[in-house]
C-alpha cells in the first residue's frame, strides 16, 4: 500500500488531526551539505554512550542507529521548475529491551547529554509498558560483527549531479510532451541518501551508505469537446542505483509494442511514446468486462506480486501483529510447515532476496545488525518461507533472523518489513511477443494503476495504465477502463507460462506503507512476462453531472 | 527543546530576522513531543517517544527563493542559517509564481491545545492500555492497537511584519479485537484534543461486541444494496473528495471541471443530494484546527458544499492572482453537518440493507469519477425487515462517493471519525445510501 499524497490537505495536518511531522525530511539544507559525511569515530563513541546507558539502567540488550537521511526532489511542469528542495533528517532512535519488554525513544539532540537522556527514556517507556504482562520478547541469536560497513554499489552518485543537469533534461522532456500535443506535463527526480549507522550491545558496529532514485512524468491529454482527460507516467522504476540509471543503453531496452527498460532509462524516449500512447488511449474504446488471459508485463507485474504475495507471506501479519491497520494473512504457519499448500502453479517460483544488484531493498545488514540473503518463498507452486525479523525467527523454527528489520527513520522504530521478492523467470525461452502470439482473448497490460486488496489478502482489484487488446494472437490496439479482481490463490494457480531471463526486470515503489505509526519502506519487485488465464475483467467507467 | 510560548518564539524569530540581508526573508520554527504504545497478541508490542525541533529560513532576491534549517538555536548557528539560505537563494532559478510574503495580520488564538494531554507520560499511556486490555479479556477476545499522543508548536515569522503562532495536541487511540482463530473481528477508534474524553475501555468494549456479533458470517450475492455507513466508513470514503482546488478544476483535471468547457468548474451546480453540507471552521469545539495557513493567511469558516451546491473552490495566491480573485486557503478540517435520525432508525427504515463498520485500502480507479475501489471490514450486517439479521462477508465496492451523496436517504449527527489509513480526523454523520455497488466477495475476516 502507498501512502498517498494529502497535500491538499496540508492545513489538516497541523492541528485537526495530530502534528506535524517535522523529522521526516523536515530540514531543508544546502546541496553541499548532503555530500559531508559524518565522522565515524563520533558516531562510535555517541553510540557507545547510549548502549551503556542504557545497560546501566537495566536493559538487557540495546541498539542505537545514528541515521541521516537525505533526500532531493527536483520537480517541474511545462516549461518551468516547480520546485527544487534538499533536505535531511538527522537524529538517533535508541531501543532497548527491559523486564523483557521493548522501549523506543528517539531525539534529534544527537549529543552525549542526548543520548544518555534518550536512552533512559527508552527503558523507562520499556519498564512502563513491561507492567501491562505478556510473553517476554525472545531474540534469536545474533554475533556481533565488530566495525563494519556496506556502501551501494552506485556508479555516479547523484547528489553530486548538479540540480541544473537534472532541470535540463526534465525539462527536455516536458518540451517533446509539450510539442507532441499534451495539455499538461509534470516530471521530477527523487534521490535518497540513507547514511546509516547502527551499534548494538553484541558488539556490532556497523556502517552503511544506501542510494536510490526515482526519475518519474506525467503526460496528460484532453478531448476539448467531451473533456475527457488521460494521463499517462513514466515506464520507468524507482531503483536502488546513482545517476548512471539515467543514461540511456540499447542493452538494457525490451523492444515490442512500447519500449520497457531494465537497469537503464530513457527519460526522452518514454516521454515521446508516452505522449503518443495517451492519445491514443482517449480514443480507444472502453473495454467489454469478461473473462481475459492476461499478459502481464513487469511494469505492471510487480505490484501484484507486492500485494498478493510480498505481504501476506509476512511473518508479523501471519502472526496478528498488524491486525489493527495492515491486517493479518490468509497464510498461516501451518501452511508453510505443511509443505504441501498450494499457492500457485508450477511456474511461480518467488523468492526474497536483499542483495539483488539495482533493487532498492538491497543492504549488506538490516537495521538490526543481521547480514542480508536470499531465501525461497514459493518453490514449484508450494509455500515453502516467509520473512522473519529476530525476535520472530523463532516462531518459525528458524535459527537465526532473515534480515527483514527496517525502519524509515532514525525516530521510527524498526519492526519486520518486506525485502525483495521477485517472481523467477522461466526456464523456457520466451519473449513477451512469443507468449503474445499463442494468447486468442486477451489482454497485455504494461505499467501500474489503481490497486486495493483485502486484510488478509483474497480479494484483490488491479488497473493499471496501458491495455492491449489481443485477438487470436495479436495486438489488435489499445482499451480502456480496464480492472482485474480475482481471488489470490486462483490467480497464482492461473498462472500458464513466465518468460525467460532476457526479459527480467524490477519495479518497485519508494512507499510501501506499514505500522502504527505508519512508515514506508522501498522495495523492488523482478519478474519477466507471466500470462494467467481466464480473469475477470470489469469495466470502470462511470459518468457523474 | 521544549515547547515555546508564543513570546519566547515571537523573541527567537525576531532575533533570526535581525539578520536577514534578503529582499523577503520568511522563518519558521515548530517541535513537537510525542509517544504510543502498540499491542498485539494482548501485549504491548512497541512504544516509543520522540521528540523534534526544527527552525527553516526562506530568504528571496527577486523571485529567487532559497531555503536552509538548522536544529541548533545559538546565535552563531541562528546566523549561518539565515546566510546560507541567501546563497541558496542567489544560485536558486527563477520561480514564476513566487508570491511576495504577506505584512502584518491578526489572527485569532486557537483551540487547538490541552494542558492534560501535553502532559501524558509513558505511564499514563500504559494505564490506558491496561484498561482496554480489560475489556479485550473480558470479551474472551485478542486485541492489536495503537495509541498516541502528540503536542506541538508552530510559529512563523517575516521581514515584512507578518507573525503567526499555534500550539495544539491530540490523542488518538484504535483496537480490533478478534478471537484466537482468526474467525471475528471488531473495531473501534477515537481521537480527541482533550485526554479527558478518551475512555479506552468504552471503546474497546464495542470493538468486542461488534467482533462477537460477526460470528458464522454468511455470503450474500454482491449487487446493489441500501447501505448504512457508520462514521469511521464515511470518513475513509469521503476523504477522497476533499480536495476543492479551483486550478486542477479550471485546467480541466478534476471532477470539478465542467466537462467540455474550457476553463470552466461546476461552481454553483448542484454536486449532490441537497441533504448534504460540508465546510471548514477552525473553531469546531470537537475537531479545531489553527487559525492560518502555512503562507500566512487567516483561516475561517467556509462552506465548501452547502445544500449540495458547490460553494467554494481553494485558490492558492498565486493562481488567485492569475485569476483576480480572493485567495482561498484549502480546508484546515471538515465537518460534514448530519440530520436528525439515529443509527437505529436508519436500520429500522431500511427493509433490505447492508451496516458497514469501517472501509479498507480504498483507491482512485478514475480521476474524472472519483470512481473508487475497496472493501468492507471490521463488522458487516444484513439489514432485513429494519431490523440487523445477521453478520455477512465481506464486499469489495467500486463506487464513487459523488455518486454515493446524490443517492442519500437519511443523515444522523456527525462524529468525529478516523480515517484507517490517512489516520486524519473528520466531523462525519451516519449515512443512509441507496444503490451502493458491491462487486464481489471477499473471504477476508
Amino acid at each position: 500500500m502507498k501512502r498517498r499524497d494529502f497535500i491538499f490537505l496540508s492545513g489538516l495536518g497541523a492541528s485537526a488531526m495530530m502534528l506535524p511531522d517535522l523529522s521526516a525530511f523536515g530540514r531543508s539544507i544546502d546541496p553541499q551539505q548532503l555530500l559531508d559525511p559524518i565522522d565515524i569515530k563520533t558516531k562510535k563513541m555517541l553510540a557507545d554512550i547510549a548502549l551503556n546507558s542504557a545497560k546501566t539502567l537495566g536493559a538487557s540488550y540495546a541498539d542505537v542507529r545514528i541515521g541521516r537521511y537525505l533526500s532531493q526532489n527536483v520537480s517541474t511542469r511545462e516549461q518551468r521548475v516547480q520546485n527544487v528542495s534538499n533536505s535531511e533528517s538527522f537524529g538517533v532512535g535508541i531501543r532497548v529491551i527491559a523486564n523483557g519488554c521493548w522501549g523506543f525513544a528517539a531525539t534529534n539532540d544527537v549529543t552525549k547529554d542526548g543520548m544518555a537522556k534518550t536512552a533512559a527514556r527508552a527503558v523507562a517507556v520499556a519498564k512502563a509498558n513491561a507492567k501491562i504482562g505478556g510473553k517476554p520478547v525472545d531474540l534469536a541469536p545474533q554475533k556481533g560483527y565488530g566495525e563494519v560497513s556496506w556502501k551501494a554499489p552506485i556508479e555516479k552518485n547523484a547528489f553530486e549531479v548538479p540540480i541544473k543537469e537534472k532541470v535540463e533534461l526534465l525539462l527536455a522532456a516536458n518540451a517533446i510532451a509539450m510539442k507532441g500535443g499534451a495539455n499538461f506535463v509534470n516530471s521530477g527526480i527523487s534521490t535518497i541518501n540513507e547514511q546509516k549507522y547502527f551499534a548494538s550491545t553484541d558488539g556490532s558496529y556497523i556502517d552503511q551508505d544506501i542510494h536510490r532514485i526515482s526519475p518519474n512524468f506525467s503526460v496528460t491529454k484532453s478531448d476539448p469537446t467531451t473533456g475527457e482527460f488521460q494521463t499517462q507516467s513514466a515506464l520507468s522504476s524507482p531503483m536502488g542505483l546513482g545517476f548512471e540509471y539515467l543514461t540511456p543503453s540499447e542493452s538494457e531496452k525490451v523492444k515490442g509494442i512500447v519500449t520497457r527498460y531494465k537497469q537503464r532509462y530513457d527519460i526522452l524516449e518514454d516521454i515521446a511514446q508516452a505522449t503518443r500512447n495517451v492519445g491514443e488511449k482517449l480514443k480507444s474504446k472502453s473495454v467489454e468486462p469478461g473473462k481475459y488471459d492476461l499478459v502481464l508485463d513487469p511494469s505492471h507485474l510487480w505490484l501484484t506480486i507486492h500485494e498478493s504475495v510480498g505481504h501476506p507471506t509476512e511473518l508479523d501479519r501471519v502472526l496478528g501483529y498488524e491486525a489493527n491497520f495492515a491486517g493479518t494473512s490468509f497464510v498461516s504457519l501451518d501452511k508453510v510447515k505443511s509443505g504441501t499448500f498450494k499457492y500457485g502453479s508450477e511456474h511461480v517460483n518467488i523468492h526474497a532476496d536483499k542483495l539483488q544488484k539495482g533493487s532498492l531493498g538491497a543492504v549488506g545488514y538490516d537495521d538490526e545488525g543481521v547480514k542480508c540473503g536470499e531465501w525461497e518463498i514459493i518453490k514449484d507452486g508450494i509455500l515453502v518461507g516467509l520473512q522473519a525479523t529476530r525476535d520472530q525467527a523463532k516462531v518459525m523454527g528458524l535459527s537465526a533472523s532473515q534480515g527483514c528489520c527496517y525502519a524509515d527513520g532514525w525516530d521510527s522504530v524498526q519492526f519486520q518489513r518486506m525485502p525483495n521478492v521477485s517472481l523467477k523467470p522461466g526456464k523456457t525461452p520466451m519473449s513477451p511477443d512469443d507468449m503474445i502470439k499463442n494468447v486468442e482473448k486477451g489482454i497485455f497490460i504494461v505499467n501500474n494503476g489503481s490497486f486495493s486488496i483485502d486484510q488478509q489478502r483474497y480479494n484483490f482489484q488491479f488497473g493499471g495504465q496501458l491495455f492491449y487488446e489481443i485477438k487470436n494472437g495479436k495486438i489488435v490496439g489499445q482499451v480502456n477502463d480496464v480492472a482485474y479482481q480475482a481471488n489470490t490463490r486462483e490467480f497464482w494457480n492461473s498462472c500458464t507460462g513466465v518468460c525467460d531471463e532476457k526479459d527480467y526486470r524490477l519495479g518497485g515503489s519508494f512507499s510501501d506503507g506499514k505500522g502504527q505509526p505508519q512508515q514506508v519502506s522501498a522495495v523492488s519487485h523482478g519478474s519477466s512476462t507471466a500470462r494467467f488465464n481466464g480473469v475477470n475483467v470489469i469495466n470502470t467507467k462511470k459518468k457523474i453531472g | 527543546m521544549a515547547i515555546l510560548t508564543k513570546e519566547e518564539a515571537q523573541a527567537l524569530l525576531k532575533k533570526v530576522l535581525s539578520y536577514s540581508k534578503a529582499d523577503e526573508c520568511e522563518v519558521f520554527v515548530g517541535g513537537s513531543i510525542g509517544g504510543n504504545i502498540r499491542t498485539a497478541l494482548n501485549a504491548v508490542s512497541t512504544a516509543g517517544e520522540t521528540d523534534t525541533t526544527s527552525l527553516s529560513v526562506s530568504s528571496t532576491f527577486g523571485k529567487k527563493t532559497g531555503s536552509a534549517s538548522i536544529n541548533e538555536f545559538d546565535d552563531a548557528s541562528l546566523e549561518k542559517v539565515v546566510r546560507r539560505s541567501e546563497e541558496l537563494a542567489q544560485l536558486a532559478p527563477e520561480n514564476p509564481e513566487h508570491m511576495p510574503p504577506l505584512g502584518p495580520a491578526t489572527f485569532k488564538d486557537s483551540i487547538t491545545f490541552n494542558a492534560d494531554t501535553a502532559a501524558m507520560t509513558p505511564d499514563t499511556r500504559a494505564d490506558l492500555i491496561a484498561q482496554s486490555m480489560k475489556a479485550t479479556k473480558e470479551a474472551g477476545l485478542v486485541q492489536a492497537g495503537f495509541l498516541e499522543n502528540s503536542s506541538g508548536f508552530s510559529a512563523t515569522m517575516n521581514n515584512k511584519g507578518l507573525f503567526a503562532y499555534n500550539k495544539s495536541s491530540g490523542v488518538t487511540f484504535s483496537v480490533t479485537t478478534r478471537d484466537d482463530a482468526g474467525s471475528i473481528s471488531g473495531y473501534a477508534a477515537r481521537g480527541f484534543t482533550d485526554i479527558k474524553k478518551l475512555d479506552t475501555y468504552g471503546a474497546t468494549k464495542i470493538a468486542t461486541i461488534k467482533a462477537n456479533a460477526s460470528k458464522n458470517a454468511k455470503a450474500i450475492e454482491p449487487g446493489k444494496y441500501t447501505v448504512i455507513l457508520e462514521p469511521t466508513a464515511g470518513a475513509y470514503m469521503l476523504e477522497n473528495m476533499f480536495r476543492f482546488d479551483a486550478r486542477s478544476a479550471e485546467e480541466g483535471r478534476s471532477f470539478l471541471s465542467k466537462k467540455g468547457v474550457k476553463g470552466a468548474t461546476r461552481l454553483g451546480d448542484q454536486l449532490v443530494d441537497e441533504k448534504v453540507s460540508i465546510y471548514s471552521d477552525p473553531f469546531n469545539p470537537d475537531l479545531p484546527s489553527g487559525t492560518w495557513s502555512g503562507d500566512g493567511l487567516p483561516l475561517e469558516k467556509t462552506y465548501w458544499i452547502e445544500k449540495g451546491i458547490l460553494k467554494n473552490l481553494s485558490y492558492s495566491r498565486y493562481w488567485a492572482q492569475q485569476k483576480g480573485v480572493k485567495p482561498v486557503p484549502g480546508p484546515s478540517n471538515i465537518i460534514m453537518e448530519g440530520g436528525n435520525s439515529t443509527l437505529e432508525e436508519m436500520i429500522a427504515s431500511t427493509e433490505r440493507g447492508i451496516l458497514v463498520s469501517r472501509l479498507w485500502y480504498i483507491r482512485m480507479v478514475d480521476q474524472q469519477s472519483l470512481m473508487l475501489t475497496g472493501l468492507t471490514r471490521d463488522g458487516t450486517f444484513l439489514i432485513e425487515n429494519g431490523k440487523i439479521k445477521a453478520p455477512v462477508k465481506n464486499f469489495r465496492f467500486n463506487e464513487s462517493p459523488i455518486i454515493m451523496l446524490n443517492n442519500v436517504e437519511a443523515l444522523g449527527k456527525p462524529e468525529r471519525a478516523i480515517s484507517v489509513e490517512s489516520y486524519r480526523s473528520y466531523m462525519i454523520p451516519p449515512m443512509k445510501i441507496r444503490e451502493f455497488n458491491f462487486t464481489s466477495l471477499s473471504d477476508a475476516v
